[in-house]
């Protein structure tokens, strides 16, 4: 690895990592956005350190662009709830989770952080968008098409699950519920009548 | 020459438990989805990590593509799951989401 290369994963690797504890430790939700972003700016500085150009890209263009901003939106739009008392709940599978979670990730990072394997001459081509575009077109032309009708389907199933109901559709709904209510008071008076006829005829 | 991928392999590491951490302590639905994110990026590092040492074929970096658009597709169904919790219950913490729970 060349110098330049070392010095540019060092500080993405670091900034990535301050992203990340930000993001989960960011009392605000906008906060813990404005981590996040720092986080995925950084991971796609990793990714250039990786000679993966095109996933570079596609990082800053998709989550910097594209999922930072919908998260944005998100916060603006259920509003500044304000600071929610820490709940007492659960603070023991918290604990637990957090220990566990802890050693578990910790034991890995320090049982892989000296791995090494034998680098690899880099054919022409990659990372780059053509080389990257050409295997996407040729080796996995199917999963590309799979995923775009996936993302179509997500598009209208978020369109779906986040739209309320329209005035209209609202008052259908309370008409229809009106209805039933109607319909179960006059069932019950006529169970009220019976039931008063047959003790009245139950006298004998 | 030997290529130090160890470095990425812990990076990948902490970024997964960070995030695991973030989902599992924190009640906000929102800095939940965030901690997702996280742990999705950091599958996309050892992809892209281990695709440096075996360069023969992109399948490493075409994963990592895939990835990435099944993680904006996963923010934007979560979303909108979030905008209509905070609908129905003028709050996104989960805790208040318990109606399953008894």
């Amino acid at each position: 690895m060349s110098t330049a290369n070392t010095v540019l994963l060092v500080v993405s690797a670091l900034l990535a990592l301050g992203g990340a504890v930000g993001t989960i430790a960011a009392a605000r939700p906008l906060r813990a956005a404005l981590a996040l972003l720092v986080n995925i700016v950084a991971l796609a500085g990793v990714f250039l350190s990786l000679h993966a150009q095109f996933l570079a890209m596609v990082q800053l263009i998709v989550y910097a662009g594209a999922v930072v901003v919908l998260f944005v939106f998100v916060i603006m739009m259920v509003g500044a709830t304000g600071k929610v008392p820490r709940s007492p709940r659960g603070l023991a599978t918290k604990t637990v989770s957090l220990v566990v979670m802890s050693v578990v990730s910790l034991v890995l990072v320090f049982g892989v952080a000296y791995v090494s394997m034998p680098a690899a001459h880099l054919p022409h081509g990659y990372g780059t968008v053509e080389g990257l575009g050409a295997v996407l077109f040729t080796q996995a032309a199917v999963p590309f098409e799979l995923v775009s009708i996936t993302l179509l389907v997500a598009v209208v199933g978020a369109l779906a699950v986040a739209r309320g109901r329209t005035p209209k559709e609202a008052a259908e709904a309370r008409a229809r519920r009106a209805a039933e209510g109607l319909e179960a008071d006059a069932r019950l008076a006529e169970e009220r009548r019976i039931s008063a006829e047959v003790s009245a005829h139950g006298g004998h | 020459m030997e290529f130090a991928i160890g470095i990425y392999l812990a990076l990948a590491s902490a970024l997964f438990g960070i995030g695991a951490i973030g989902f599992l302590l924190r009640r906000n639905a929102l800095i939940q989805l965030m901690s997702i994110e996280l742990m999705l990026n950091a599958v996309n590092v050892l992809l892209v990590a281990f695709n440096r040492v075996h360069p023969e074929n992109m399948a490493g970096q075409v994963f990592a593509f895939f990835v990435i658009a099944i993680a904006a597709a996963e923010a934007a169904v979560g979303l909108a799951i979030v905008i209509s919790l905070f609908r129905l219950k003028q709050t996104v913490e989960t805790d208040s989401a318990d109606e399953l729970r008894y």
